[in-house]
């Protein structure tokens, strides 16, 4: 039996010291959705847990004066939802955010523990990468900013060095007619872990794309930012032969598994077919802005 | 195992137990503070037969520490009636057989309460999606849905 | 008697047949009610099993030494423990065989699936307990394991048990059940098409929110008690028993609250070790399972690979169908044959059948009973052929059903011959509903195609073993107390009908669930006999409680007990009396007992009968997600024949919930394994039963036709429902798509893979 310590400071310098000084014997508590999960089956088997909760930086949502937002680590998703203008500006982070499981689970689910369970399924990912954004993670060593997409290292694995703990997400303000959109495959309408999630991000001129950014989970290693579907869509009026341009890179990034959950076949299939819908949602919503 | 002391609030009244810091608030609910209301099922998340709420927030309470509960205020099942009076939810699911076997009824019944307070007047799909997280295999889910619905209407009504 | 056939005038019910709040409804909503594992006691310690790693593997030896050894453990056991029954003697008890049953509670000569029980530890908490699981040290010789029934029964696989033969050959085979009737060879010659096909089903578990539970004390004198949720407390005293060797008459088995069964609960798998558990260390003992090691190690029901052949004129009459459904069983024999050999074509007047049925063991945990056992898996392979046949016939699919009904005297298969037969009012239910004769939008939208099907189903029903008392408290109000766990509602139901019977108003009566110590024996809860047969024994227990309340008025007013009327609740004079004296009500006759002859009240304890069987015919509206492959239901509706639906809420939460159950079935539920033979979906979240955004309302049609052998007119309703579903729902996907399919779940994968076929 361990013996497990839980420590909840109020300051991020002490638990970046906490979590540092147990050398990987330790686990950072936000939501707790996976970690008590992975506790109760025994897969992790933590000597101290050290709750975020109570550092006042990890749970607040902050808009800048541009219109881009900083989000808390610890953040769950029905705090985020119920902010005003969070889901005008990133509506389908919004929704990435809000399928990760029940009612219930989004009470406690935030997106950085999502990012840092490292799974290739985790829906809010996609989403975040489409959306550009950039995590702060503080360590022993200070501070320093990457993009989402370059945080999964693997299933279960983060490029985050020892000791770092993710503290917030930085999402850049939007030009006028930009929004975004997150859909998922599960096989029930809600409770399952997506079998293929996509995000999309997309700026329109005059009906013409003039940014896009994609991300595509659940097919790979890790979630992916797949740059040949953006550069499909980027110059068009979204038009058929763009759109299936933008399917065929998705199906083309996939590197899949069969699992449980899905096969290669249905996984690639499926990535090309949500590109289109994610797309369609992203630029009605963008049309609408 | 060295225990925590633990200082909180359970359906409005001052609690104050020890916890292991690797337990879960379900497990000291049940187990140590003898709230068997509210139920276990897979202590994974995936059934919210456990939910409770936390300071108002619908959670699992097979996800949350025990030693979180600190200084928060937790709402189970044995605070939905007030004494003798049921809730309108707890009323309507036995009026309208909402329940069979009953074993996953507290964690519904806490979910469609955090459901209506939030959305007085839902739809029939707001509802499904509401209570998805909540299993129940005897009932097919129909006469819960009817009694949320109804519910709803006649706390509507009442306000 | 009158009171018996008057109370089938429904008209003048007061009770039966309205929507009374339950009688344990109160604490099920404020979670006061006790289940299983909500019970403690003073000294209570926790006992945890260690299950095997390996699917196959012959068990060499047990060392426990250590694990007895850690501070804290008070007992350990293993199947050395448990009472053997040897091989060669089959003892039974009901329908389960000991033999199967001491080795499925515990691993005895080899485990026989990964989670198999190998030994138990009972320490002073869950932590040491596991801790010392860890501790055993179990030497396995690891053989090559079997999982699929179409891998266990060829030539050269793995064999899991030599006892079993089949054609005199060492065989995973390990029985067979044949229906015949007629001869199939001549049927299918006077033919004029014929339609053969093979359908394959995964195991399915029955996802009862609650996990199995106990808390088992043994004292010093050699008396047991046994608090647990099941489907029969007389189950749970019998089994015990058997593999302990206590003698049933110390051990008095509590029934819980039980949340959620569908059959699984007919088995035990904790009690008679919980019991030695207690016994060795003479703690109490509670033990709780995990719903993993629910989803890994209590039975769920068959899969099945079936073959049906069902050959039909040109008009449309059946003249031959055949069956052959190889059914799994588990690591143990003792699938559920009965349900496809006997159900699958008893809704039909077909002269020359042949059903027969394989016992098929493999690596996976030992099935349970679920809901219907095996009949929708018969169904489903029967009422897609049927489809199939209407189609190529150019004929309705449900007047092709109506065509071959059976009726009265028909004989099925199984050997029944019917009396009143009740399917066609369901087909005709359906086909004068509104939903099958509302226009379907076929194609919605673009990618979305929808369909509708039909399916029927049979069950058989049961009667059975029941007791109940009815005894009239001091201050003149009733309590009932009967022997079945209620796992629906059946006590609302019995309200309903000791209130109607003595005239009361029905918050005067409590109905409760006596334990093995204080009613009578009363079988298990399930094959839809609960409600049969407990209101029979309850209405035959209050006839008795008039006969005495009219006795004591009688010798009140010093006149003949035949003079004396019992109306709403009240002795009146009657005939040449009448008028003559003011109404006793039961108050007044209560008060007044000890003087006119002791205390009031009756039991009775009957094996019942008269439990006809079920017929329900549904129909199904889907949308196809063409590109995804994802199918949901719109809308359905399914029509029973109910008898008479003493309590019409829980009666339609038996259809609804079947319906459900069956929507699971036929699209999202299964049991994956790896490669190594572990189940790799132990748990909710990739099990995906459906979930309430999954479904639509579900509209169950009662047809109120009441059973003539039954004194309310009730006929077992809860297992029928989830015969049609898996046929219906296939059917409309192919209605929808135009592509049939042979297998279950209709999972997005499988759909997408069909789709993508030329």
């Amino acid at each position: 039996m361990t013996d497990i310590r839980y420590l909840a400071p109020q300051t991020l310098d002490e638990a970046v010291g906490a979590f540092a000084a147990a050398q990987g014997a330790a686990r950072i508590l936000a939501g707790g959705t996976d970690l008590l999960v992975q506790m109760r089956a025994g897969t992790v088997k933590p000597g101290l847990i050290v709750d975020i909760k109570k550092i006042a930086e990890m749970t607040e949502i902050a808009e800048a004066p541009d219109g881009g937002f900083r989000i808390g680590a610890a953040v769950p998703g029905a705090t985020l939802a119920e902010h005003r203008g969070f889901g005008k500006a990133w509506p389908g982070v919004l929704e990435a955010i809000n399928l990760i499981g029940s009612k219930q689970v989004q009470g406690r689910a935030s997106p950085g523990g999502n990012l840092c369970n490292g799974s290739p399924a985790g829906d809010s990912v996609p989403a975040m990468i489409a959306a550009n954004a950039m995590v702060t993670v503080q360590g022993p060593e200070g501070r320093r900013t990457m993009p989402v997409e370059a945080v999964p290292a693997g299933p279960g694995r983060t490029n985050l060095k020892p000791g770092e703990i993710v503290v917030s997400f930085t999402l850049p303000p939007r030009a006028p007619g930009s929004s975004d959109a997150y859909l998922r495959m599960i096989p029930r309408t809600e409770m399952d872990i997506a079998v293929v999630g996509l995000g999309v991000s997309l700026t329109l001129q005059g009906g013409v794309v003039t940014a896009a950014r994609v991300g595509l989970g659940a097919v790979a290693p890790t979630v992916l930012l797949v740059e040949d579907a953006a550069k499909a869509l980027v110059g068009s009026r979204l038009d058929d032969a763009a759109l299936e341009a933008a399917a065929a890179a998705c199906r083309a990034a996939c590197n899949p598994i069969n699992d449980k959950r899905g096969t290669i076949a249905y996984r690639t299939k499926v990535a090309g077919v949500l590109l289109k819908r994610t797309v369609a949602i992203a630029a009605a919503r963008a049309g609408g802005n | 195992m060295a225990k925590t002391h633990i200082s909180t609030s359970i359906n409005g009244e001052p609690v104050e137990f020890l916890a292991d810091p690797g337990s879960s608030l379900l497990d000291v609910l049940r187990n140590t503070l003898g709230l068997t209301g509210t139920k276990e099922g897979c202590g994974t998340g995936d059934c919210g037969a456990c939910s409770v709420t936390v300071d108002g927030r619908l959670v699992c309470s097979c996800l949350v520490l025990a030693v979180e509960a600190e200084g928060h205020e937790i709402g189970t099942i044995e605070g939905m009636a007030q004494g003798e009076t049921l809730h309108p939810l707890q009323r309507k699911f036995l009026e309208m057989a909402a329940l069979q076997c009953g074993i996953c009824t507290p964690g519904v019944l806490i979910s469609a309460r955090a459901l209506l307070e939030k959305n007085p007047n839902p739809t029939e799909t707001e509802v499904r999606f509401g209570l998805a997280g909540n299993l129940c295999r005897c009932t097919g889910y129909d006469k819960i849905v009817r009694a949320v619905l109804e519910t709803a209407a006649e706390m509507r009504e009442t306000v | 008697m009158n009171v018996i056939n008057d109370k089938l005038r429904v008209e003048d019910n007061k009770w039966i047949g309205t929507r009374t709040v339950r009688p344990d409804g109160a604490d099920k909503v404020t979670g006061r009610a006790t289940y299983a594992a909500d019970n403690t006691m003073p000294g209570m310690i926790w006992g945890k099993v260690l299950r095997s790693p390996h699917a196959h593997a012959r068990i060499r030896s047990i060392d426990t030494s250590k694990a007895e050894a850690l501070p804290g453990v008070k007992a350990v056991v293993t199947a050395k423990d448990i009472v053997d029954f040897p091989l060669e003697t089959s003892v039974m008890l009901g329908i389960q065989d000991m033999r199967w049953m001491c080795r499925n509670v515990m691993a005895r000569e080899k485990a026989l699936f990964h989670g198999h029980p190998v030994a138990a530890v009972a320490a002073i908490n869950e932590e040491v307990a596991a801790a010392a699981c860890a501790l055993i040290a179990v030497d396995y010789e690891v053989l090559p394991h079997v999982i699929e029934i179409e891998d266990a029964i060829k030539p050269d696989a793995p064999i899991l048990h030599d006892f079993a033969k089949f054609e005199g050959k060492p065989s995973n085979i390990a029985g067979t059940m044949t229906a015949k009737l007629g001869d199939v060879e001549v049927g299918f010659a006077e033919a004029d098409i014929i339609v053969e096909r093979t359908f394959r089903t995964r195991p399915i578990h029955q996802g009862y929110i609650e996990p199995q539970a106990c808390t088992v004390s043994y004292s010093a004198d050699g008396r047991a008690t046994i608090w647990s949720s099941s489907q029969g407390q007389f189950m749970v005293r019998a089994m015990t028993s058997l593999l302990t060797g206590v003698p049933q008459s110390n051990i008095r088995a509590i029934p819980a609250e039980i949340g959620g069964g569908f059959g699984a609960k007919t088995i035990i798998y904790l009690e008679p070790v919980a019991l030695l558990l207690s016994k060795k260390s003479g703690r109490p003992v509670k033990m709780v399972m995990t719903r993993e090691e629910v989803m890994r190690a209590t039975g769920p029901t068959s899969g099945s690979f079936s073959t049906v052949k069902i050959g039909a004129k040109k008009d449309g009459t059946f003249v031959a169908a055949k069956g052959d459904f190889y059914i799994q069983a588990g690591c143990l024999p003792g699938g559920p044959l009965r349900g496809p050999v006997g159900c699958s074509f008893a809704p039909y007047d077909i002269p020359n059948v042949l059903s027969v049925g394989y016992d098929v063991v493999s690596n996976r945990s030992k099935v349970a009973a679920y809901r219907a056992p095996g009949a929708p898996l018969g169904a489903y392979a029967a009422e897609c052929v049927v489809d199939e046949i209407a189609e190529k016939l150019g004929m309705d699919r449900l007047e092709l059903r109506l065509k071959n009904t059976a009726g009265p005297g028909t004989k099925a298969a199984y050997g029944a011959t019917f009396g009143k037969v009740t399917f066609e009012e369901t087909i005709e239910a359906i086909q004068n509903h509104e939903h099958y004769k509302a226009p379907l939008d076929r194609n919605p939208r673009p990618g979305v195609k929808r369909g509708r099907g039909v399916a029927s189903g049979f069950w058989y029903n049961a009667g059975g073993e029941s007791s109940a008392q009815v005894n009239i408290t001091e201050d003149g109000n009733v309590v009932v107390t009967t022997g079945h766990p209620d796992v629906g509602g059946s006590r609302a139901s019995i309200a309903n009908v000791a209130a109607e019977l003595l005239g009361v108003d029905h918050s005067r009566v409590s109905v409760l669930i006596g334990d093995t110590a204080s009613i009578g024996y009363s079988n298990l809860t399930g094959g839809s006999r609960v409600t049969f047969a407990s209101a029979m024994v309850v209405t035959q227990s209050a006839e008795k409680v008039i006969g005495q309340l009219k006795e004591r008025a009688a010798k009140i007013w010093k006149i003949d007990p035949e003079a004396v009327n019992w109306d709403n609740g009240e002795a009146t004079p009657a005939g040449p009396n009448a008028g003559q004296f003011p109404p006793l009500t039961l108050a007044d006759l209560a008060a007044k007992a000890t003087e006119t002859g002791g205390p009031i009240g009756a039991g009775v304890q009957l094996n019942t009968t008269g439990a006809d069987p079920g017929f329900a015919t549904h129909v199904v509206d889907v949308e196809v997600d063409v590109d995804l492959g994802i199918v949901r239901v719109l809308r359905y509706t399914a029509a029973q024949d109910v008898g008479r639906a003493l309590h019409p809420s829980y009666v339609e939460g038996q259809i609804q919930g079947g319906v459900v159950q069956g929507i699971g079935w036929a699209l999202s539920e299964e049991y994956l394994y790896d490669k190594q033979g572990r189940l790799d979906n132990a748990g909710f979240l990739d099990y995906r039963m459906p979930v309430c955004s999954d479904v639509p309302m579900i509209e169950a049609v009662m047809l109120e036709i009441p059973n003539p052998k039954h004194p309310q007119g009730v006929r077992g309703v809860g297992e029928a429902p989830i015969v049609p579903p898996l046929a219906a729902i296939s059917n409309a996907v192919y209605d929808a798509l135009g592509k049939r399919f042979y297998a279950l779940p209709m999972s997005p994968p499988k759909v997408l893979e069909r789709l993508d076929e030329v």
